[in-house]
């Protein structure tokens, strides 16, 4: 059947809040924070405009616009939220408190630079930050999959074998304020696919069924660990789940995601490991030295949380060398996050590329061309040598 | 306003099993608030005494939907459950009319941690009766002054020692703060008169927007008090003036209680072990000072409600 094509230009901010016009969610609680602050703005009008069922919360701050979603999700709703580095640092205390309380909200991140020194640009140590607040991770390289991915998290969170609140993120400025075509769902179709939430308990459920739940309550000794240890579950849960909703998704229109995307990865000897727009340029750069004959190839980790360690593991493991590109510093006085988890998924294999692991573009520092071809470079060196010179390098610094 | 009698027939909506402390106000003004509420009600609790000790899973002592999730955000929290329900409601998903939503903080979650959330729930409207457990310390924690902690009082963080004479600076006036946001409805009331804290929640949630009623909570092992006497020292802080009771209905001030006799604050502080340094003749020139502001405070408020 061919489908009608809805081909329009949006930012990533943009196709956010239009991504969750569609949506329709029954409450978005939000607090404007540069550069996510176009999310709220726009959706506002939207529910002043009257194209939304949605009740907007105008929350005095991020700490309490996820604490309402919180009370709103745990209330029966869909509940949506969006923010950006500072937000998301207030928020820690309730992510975690959404999560443990198995709450299928839905928030998007639009990535910038944590303070200090204060900067309103793009990194990833917000949402890296965020890596252990029981929260799915979704990247996304571009507009298009900004858009795409939001649907996608609704149905991940709201899955019942999972039943965990899931986080889009976008780059800030670098996506959230660049115009992209896009190719848009009909509401129809959005409606569709989302579907009706699946049934879950909830204060008001429970208060119209006269079968009252008490949730949050306190967790001695005696319970505390069994209730984490099924939160663990539904973020493995969430292991299965991704591959078949990304998979749905293709069938249904046309564009299929998963934990990662390869790109000429196959036949590759070297290859790094990108998250975000970078991959973008990334793949030029592969492109070019492919023309060289050389034997380069990248992939794209969509997924962060769950860690999809063992697909991982499988697509990595036969490369000669991988360079971990971050767009963050961990402040391990070591290698940063996704370095160390990409090591300790291949771990166990015998045959392991050597890692490399590339720190760059904090706070907004632009990633050239030439920056990643010389991290090729390094990989190529590696490889022809077989020795490894160094463990970290900051690309694009001044030393 | 439903008698004794009509109140003892309800269904109890918390309901003992708890483990606060015998003597616990928290517990008693629970009681009250949930009796004088006669519709389907969804409760939030900030943490503190009464969350920790009313819900140790697997048990629970609200036969209500009851929500927790963190210390200071109580009134954010009940701001989601009330938008929800509204949305819900609004967009014909689930049928049920009249629905209340209550939160219950103590002092600490109200007063210091939890008063930007209060605030910002008070400004935007939000339909909910927010019920302060005001025991004017961090109890839960182990006895922290707050800024609900009264001048002179002994805490673990403001303790009485040999140069400084407990905590040297006054309570902030909370009330007076959520009349400034111009909501409908902001009390205070005790437990020790149920009569007059069931007629303000039955009040309180007539209006359509936010409400607010401070409660003295006396606590016996913060204050401490002889268990038995947590009403009486309630009644008798409304007494001394230093817990005057009234009720600023849509901006108009009325007196709930005036005293007989107006009792000396030594009244009180002799029931306490938190003040019982005052007593020594070395702090008689505090206590005097103490008086004094008690009684300009209660001056002040019989001037606003034109009671004099």
């Amino acid at each position: 059947m061919e489908k009608v094509k809805n081909r329009v230009a949006k930012t990533a901010n943009e196709a956010f809040a239009e991504a969750m016009r569609q949506i329709n969610p029954d409450v978005v609680a939000a607090y404007p924070i540069t550069p996510a602050t176009e999310i709220v703005q726009i959706f506002s009008q939207f529910v002043a405009d009257g194209l939304v069922d949605t009740e907007f919360v105008a929350v005095e701050s991020e700490h309490s616009a996820m604490s309402a979603c919180i009370g709103a999700s745990a209330a029966g709703a869909r509940a949506m939220t969006g923010t950006s580095s500072q937000g998301l640092a207030l928020m820690w205390e309730m992510l975690y408190i959404a999560s443990g309380l198995r709450l299928p909200i839905v928030m998007a991140v639009v990535n910038r630079a944590l303070s200090s020194p204060i900067n309103i640009h793009c990194d990833h140590s917000d949402t890296f930050g965020a890596r252990d607040t029981g929260w799915i991770q979704i990247y996304s390289e571009n507009v298009q999959e900004t858009y795409d991915n939001v649907f996608q998290a609704v149905r991940i969170a709201e899955h019942p074998d999972v039943k965990i609140p899931a986080l889009v993120t976008t780059d800030g400025f670098i996506l959230s304020h660049c115009l992209e075509t896009i190719e848009m769902l009909t509401d129809e179709e959005v409606k569709e696919f989302i579907g009706t939430p699946p049934e879950r308990d909830n204060l008001l459920k429970s208060l119209i069924e006269d079968k009252p739940i008490t949730l949050g309550a306190l967790d001695l000794q005696d319970y505390y660990f069994e209730h984490k240890r099924q939160q663990a579950e539904g973020m493995k849960g969430a292991l299965k789940i991704i591959p078949e909703i990304g998979k749905e998704f293709g069938d249904k229109f046309g564009r299929y995601y998963g934990f990662f995307e390869e790109y000429k990865l196959d036949d590759a000897d070297v290859g790094i490991v990108v998250i975000g727009s970078t991959a973008g340029t990334a793949k030029e750069v592969v492109d070019e030295m492919r023309k060289e004959g050389k034997k380069v190839g990248l992939l794209k980790l969509r997924v962060y949380r769950p860690f999809p360690a063992e697909q991982l593991a499988k697509a990595l493991s036969n490369l000669k060398v991988v360079g971990v590109m971050e767009r963050v510093e961990g402040m391990a006085g070591f290698v940063s996050p996704l370095y160390s988890e990409i090591s300790a998924s291949l771990y166990d294999y015998d045959k392991k590329p050597v890692l490399l692991d590339f720190v760059y573009g904090l706070g907004g520092r632009d990633i050239k061309i030439e920056d990643i071809k010389g991290v090729f470079n390094d990989l190529l060196k590696t490889a022809e040598t077989g020795k490894k010179e160094f463990t970290l390098k900051y690309v694009g610094v001044r030393e | 306003m439903p008698s004794l009698k009509q109140l003892a027939k309800r269904k109890e909506k918390f309901v003992s099993g708890h483990r606060l402390c015998a003597g616990c106000g928290a517990g008693i003004i629970a009681r009250q608030v949930m009796l004088a509420i006669d519709k389907p009600v969804i409760a939030a609790n900030a943490t503190g005494c009464l969350e920790v000790a009313s819900t140790i899973f697997p048990y629970s002592s609200w036969i209500i939907p009851w929500v927790h999730s963190a210390f200071e955000n109580a009134a954010a929290t009940i701001s989601g459950v009330e938008t929800a329900y509204r949305s819900l409601k609004k967009q014909g998903k689930i049928n049920i009319d009249d629905v209340v939503f209550v939160a219950f903080g103590g002092d600490g979650g109200t007063y210091d941690i939890g008063l930007q959330a209060l605030s910002g729930a008070a400004e935007r409207g939000h339909k909910v009766l927010y019920v302060c457990y005001d025991n004017q310390a961090y109890m839960n924690t182990g006895i922290q002054r707050s800024s609900a902690t009264p001048m002179g009082a002994h805490t673990t963080t403001s303790p009485a020692g040999k140069v400084i004479p407990g905590k040297i600076q006054w309570s902030k006036n909370l009330p007076e703060i959520m009349v400034a946001h111009g909501i409908p409805y902001v009390a205070t009331s005790i437990p020790g008169k149920w009569n007059d804290l069931i007629n303000k929640v039955e009040k309180a949630i007539s209006f359509n927007g936010f409400t607010f009623i401070d409660v003295l909570s006396p606590c016996r092992l913060g204050w401490p008090h002889d268990p038995k006497l947590t009403l009486e020292i309630s009644r008798l802080a409304a007494d001394t003036c230093i817990w005057p009771l009234y009720e600023v209905a849509e901006g108009k001030y009325r007196l709930t209680y005036k005293p007989k006799e107006k009792k000396p604050v030594v009244e009180w502080f002799k029931l306490q072990r938190r003040f019982s340094h005052l007593l020594k003749p070395e702090n008689s020139k505090l206590v005097e000072e103490i008086q004094k502001e008690i009684d300009r405070r209660w001056e002040l408020l019989l001037e606003k409600c034109e009671s004099k």
